[in-house]
């Protein structure tokens, strides 16, 4: 039998502006909330290796660390389908860096033991790429990132993934850590039954003394990476926007713009 | 004093661009801090030139270990037990997939901090200070180090500069982890589709997934006819991984970076990983009905508009135009 956890983040509403805290540095972190889009992927994926069969998946669990209050965004991810979920909640995590971040979550992934975790390859907000590599690496697990197919191979995974020189084909042994990229699948519309049944589906929330952690690893003050300020980037003048309502007018305004730029 | 090693990444004989540019970057950083810049590279094909060439980048040592290339495991292994082995304080990758993986699983393993996507490093009171562009490029972050520091550069974000001599090439046994053990790279640089020359063109007509499916590159390919024989069409890599067009004409963080003189973006969104590749265009024109598209940030000419409408139009207005 074959577990699965998924690990997923809350991040700022794309449709909202995010903004940095001068003082700090860091991602304010109010304001409407969403599940990244790209750990949709994700539980996509999961669910994709359940329905498949060869892997007899018997559970999946989405897992998070996230200021209170993200139980919402949690069962979004269960109504995609998660079996349960998990969610860490302690003040002591406020300024974790993405090693700190990824040293607690494979902490929350010892817990469960699975077989195989799952994740999007960046989140929208802060766009590391690096989570997933870290937490393999805590786990002493093989970890592969920006995973765009992924195939069961007897007792092994095959994973295809575009790198610098074209596309890579790699199998790996699981116990792994694999982060997707949006290639991969296309996520399902939840149910409005899977929608009701989230919240049904059970939720575990712990805090850093509930789950073994080491406090001292994580945090601002656990955390090896200082972000020490943010300046404007030198301004670049703004571009001209044309708004279309009517394509003749616009296609006459482009042509125009480029004429004048001697570009046609 | 620090010294700083940087992992060169390379393929069928070659050192990547980007890697070359951090050796160049972490040359000049050393010397600022009183170090040295010294090169890794992991690989069962590495000759003794391709590891000296290194030194022409202000590299003062090459360290080559026989392993596997193409996965992120045995590179960690490899840096790890070498900066163990020494006075290393940081560690720089070039970028790439392979430097933001393997460059968060040695800060990991060296209980140390990283910072990805960085555009620029100074050393400030005997420290490097990295600089990392956020939120759509709309802020650069400034980020430091407690400890061991690992910095992955975003894409042409270093400068490779020429003019040292070949360096000393020291091999190296490394004790790989059980989680290389685990991992087989079965094939490596695969090109998917036609080999397409997109980095000779004047005029660029690039369609992302906006496109909608891949019949709609037509889109491009007649737009990009209208502009005549200096014109051609490239990719996202959304549009790419989609299989609706091939890898040789995909532009970004792991395809071709290119610098037209007119760039047309059809249904591109501009992700980060895809402005880095063609931001030097001179001008950036772009068609997306969505307004929050963060193309419109950086595009010298906006269209907020249905491209299935307006590109045929602009397509035949072109061509009306050249006679």
């Amino acid at each position: 039998m074959t577990k699965i956890v998924v690990l997923v983040k809350e991040v700022p509403d794309a449709a909202v502006n995010k903004q940095l805290d001068a003082s700090t540095g860091r991602l304010v972190r109010s304001g409407e909330r969403t599940l990244n889009p790209f750990d949709t992927h994700a539980i996509e994926a999961a669910l994709q290796l359940k329905e498949g069969g060869e892997l007899s998946v018997d559970e999946v669990v989405a897992v998070t660390i996230a200021p209170a209050g993200a139980e919402k965004t949690l069962n979004k991810a269960v109504a995609l389908g998660a079996d349960r979920s998990i969610l860490l909640s302690d003040e002591g995590l406020a300024g974790s860096d993405v090693v700190a971040t990824a040293y607690a979550l494979a902490e929350l992934v010892k817990r469960e033991s699975p077989d195989l975790v799952l994740l999007g390859q960046q989140s929208d907000d802060g766009q590391s790429y690096a989570v997933g590599a870290a937490v393999a690496e805590y786990l002493g697990w093989p970890g592969l990132t920006q995973v765009v197919g992924l195939k069961v191979e007897g007792d092994k995974l095959r994973a295809e993934r575009q790198a610098e020189y074209g596309y890579d084909t790699v199998e790996v042994t699981l116990p792994a850590v694999l982060s997707v990229g949006d290639a991969i699948n296309e996520p399902r519309y939840p149910s409005l039954k899977a929608i009701m049944g989230a919240k049904k589906k059970p939720q575990e929330k712990l805090t850093l003394a509930d789950a073994g952690i080491d406090a001292s690893k994580v945090g601002a003050d656990g955390s090896q990476a200082v972000w020490q300020s943010a300046e404007e980037p030198p301004a670049k003048a703004a571009g001209a926007i044309i708004e279309e309502d009517d394509v003749a007018a616009a296609v006459e305004q482009i042509v125009a713009w480029l004429d004048e730029r001697k570009l046609v | 004093m620090s010294n700083i090693l940087v992992y060169a990444l390379h393929f069928e004989g070659a050192i990547n661009k980007n890697s070359l540019g951090a050796i160049s970057a972490a040359a000049k950083l050393a010397g600022d801090l009183g170090g040295e810049a010294h090169v890794v590279l992991v690989g069962d094909d590495i000759s003794d030139d391709t590891a000296a060439s290194v030194g022409a980048y202000g590299a003062t040592k090459a360290y080559r270990v026989n392993a596997a290339a193409g996965t992120a495991q045995p590179v960690v292994d490899a840096l790890d037990q070498i900066a163990s082995g020494g006075d290393y304080g940081y560690a720089l990758f070039g970028g790439g997939l392979l430097g933001f993986e393997a460059g968060a699983g040695l800060a990991a393993r060296r209980g140390g901090g990283i910072a990805v996507e960085v555009t620029g490093l100074t050393v400030d009171g005997g420290k490097l200070v990295a600089e990392r562009p956020v939120l759509g490029d709309s802020q650069i972050s400034k980020i430091g180090f407690k400890g061991f520091g690992v910095v992955v550069g975003r894409l042409n974000a270093f400068e490779a500069t020429e003019g040292g001599s070949p360096a000393p090439v020291e091999d190296v046994t490394v004790e790989l982890s059980k989680a290389a053990g685990q991992i087989n790279v079965v094939t490596r640089g695969e090109q998917r589709g036609a080999d397409v020359n997109i980095e000779d063109a004047q005029v660029l007509i690039t369609g992302g997934r906006g496109l909608g499916k891949p019949e709609s590159f037509s889109l491009a390919e007649d737009l990009a006819g209208a502009f005549g024989g200096n014109a051609a069409v490239a990719a996202t890599r959304a549009a790419v991984d989609a299989g609706w067009f091939p890898y040789a004409g995909q532009i970004g963080q792991t395809g071709k970076t290119v610098a037209p003189k007119l760039y047309v973006g059809l249904g591109v969104s501009g992700a980060i990983q895809h402005k880095v590749g063609m931001q030097s265009a001179e001008a950036i024109v772009a068609i997306n009905k969505d307004a929050n598209a963060p193309i419109f940030d950086f595009a010298d000419l906006g269209v907020v508009g249905d491209l299935h409408a307006i590109t045929p139009a602009l397509t035949e207005a072109i061509k009306a135009k050249k006679g």
